[in-house]
């Protein structure tokens, strides 16, 4: 099933909204408190990573991830990461929204105490030195396999390595905290043709993880 | 805002709960919100497309590595911009940035992104059909030009160099930043001769 945060070359949505070069950063008042709060759980609150936030995003339901936008699914994750890490209990954050809109409702009591990952990072940020060489070099021909930060459109599909980035943390097992596993990164070309069988004059680029890549 | 399931009131409880914890004190969260409407703006990246406009030298840094050469003008690094990369659009190249996965984006040079660049529709298209969705966006690209998406799936952000707009040979580097729009350093948009 196509992962709820896939949605490159996703068939059905309609025009973009035009932008508003006056918009706000925070429409409303609650967007920035959820941006903040959600800031601070994955940064120290709940002991969990970046990638770990990213991929309790993409665990949503489909409701959770599209009905209230962009900070509305972020206060879902952080909600969801607190209490992955005993932080808060389940049902705490419903609870107390009950009772700030006037209804009796009992509040489960706090988790005995808080069941963080057991991770110190190697270095502050994504970015870590990797040994071995790269495995690939510009110009190279490589097919993209499969990954976690590899958008469903692409899978599969042969391109050409235009540039190599720096070595990342991997996402796949960074995320569940099995390792930060640090590979090199490429950004790879793709034609449109090769991704969607049309559209001359246009390509597609994509930051992807060494063992996301095979030789084509 | 009675509706217990409103992201409002969702997000002022989690508030509470964190503040009566002590894991969180209300004035933190109000400094960093402040932070972010008002210190972390496109006005950082504005200043380096003007300075890499009226200078060539500051121009070749910033294509061959930009993260240093945005520190030079402006605050760069931290999150969302720990690898940044300049691409410059030219009258036959027309560079335009996405995060299919998320909703990425160089924080340091540009603040958070608009409504427009998370919504759905913007994530699922711009790399389906970029022509029609520029155009879509009011930016009509001649059928010559060619386009370069690039879908941000990990850490590396990429900051558009616009092409500098007619007729502002005369304009302080000042004044020319203040031309440079959030859209353009996305790619969506052209910077407007004043």
């Amino acid at each position: 099933m196509a992962r709820v945060s896939d949605l490159g070359g996703a068939p059905g949505h309609g025009p973009v909204p035009a932008p508003d070069p006056a918009e706000p950063v925070f429409g409303e008042r609650w967007e920035g408190r959820a941006f903040a709060l959600t800031a601070f759980t994955i940064g120290r609150l709940s002991g969990r990573n970046l990638e770990a936030f990213r991929d309790t995003l993409d665990r949503l339901t489909p409701a959770e991830y599209h009905d209230s936008g962009y900070f509305g699914r972020w206060l879902h994750a952080a909600q969801a990461m607190l209490v992955a890490s005993a932080v808060l209990a389940p049902g705490a954050v419903d609870a107390r929204a009950r009772r700030l809109a006037g209804e009796t409702v009992e509040e489960p009591p706090d988790p005995a105490e808080p069941a963080k990952p057991d991770y110190s990072p190697t270095a502050p940020g994504s970015l870590r030195e990797v040994e071995a060489a790269p495995e690939y070099a510009v110009g190279d021909r490589v097919r993209a396999r499969k990954g976690a930060r590899l958008p469903g459109y692409a899978r599969g599909r042969v391109g050409t390595v235009a540039r190599v980035q720096p070595a990342h943390v991997l996402p796949d097992t960074h995320a569940v905290f099995a390792g930060e596993n640090p590979q090199h990164v490429y950004t790879v070309r793709f034609s449109a043709r090769e991704l969607w069988g049309d559209g001359d004059d246009v390509v597609v680029t994509l930051e992807l993880f060494e063992t996301y890549l095979e030789r084509a | 805002m009675t509706d217990p399931t409103s992201p409002a009131l969702r997000a002022e409880a989690l508030e509470q709960l964190l503040t009566e914890r002590g894991l969180v004190r209300t004035d933190v969260i109000d400094g960093f919100v402040a932070r972010y409407e008002s210190d972390v703006g496109p006005l950082n990246g504005a200043r380096v497309v003007a300075r890499a406009w009226v200078d060539p030298e500051y121009k070749a840094r910033l294509l061959a590595d930009a993260t240093p050469a945005v520190k030079e003008v402006a605050w760069g690094g931290g999150a969302n911009g720990e690898h940044i990369v300049v691409v410059e659009n030219t009258p036959v190249l027309h560079h335009v940035v996405v995060c299919t996965l998320c909703s990425c984006y160089p924080w340091p040079v540009l603040g958070l992104p608009p409504s427009w660049y998370k919504d759905p529709a913007y994530r699922a298209r711009v790399v389906r059909e970029p022509r029609a969705v520029l155009a879509e966006m009011g930016l009509e690209l001649p059928p010559e030009v060619a386009i370069e998406v690039h879908d941000s799936s990990a850490e590396v952000r990429w900051l558009v160099l616009p092409e500098r707009p007619a007729g502002t040979d005369d304009l302080t580097e000042e004044e020319l930043a203040a031309l440079v729009t959030r859209d353009a350093m996305v790619g969506v948009a052209k910077v407007a001769a004043p």
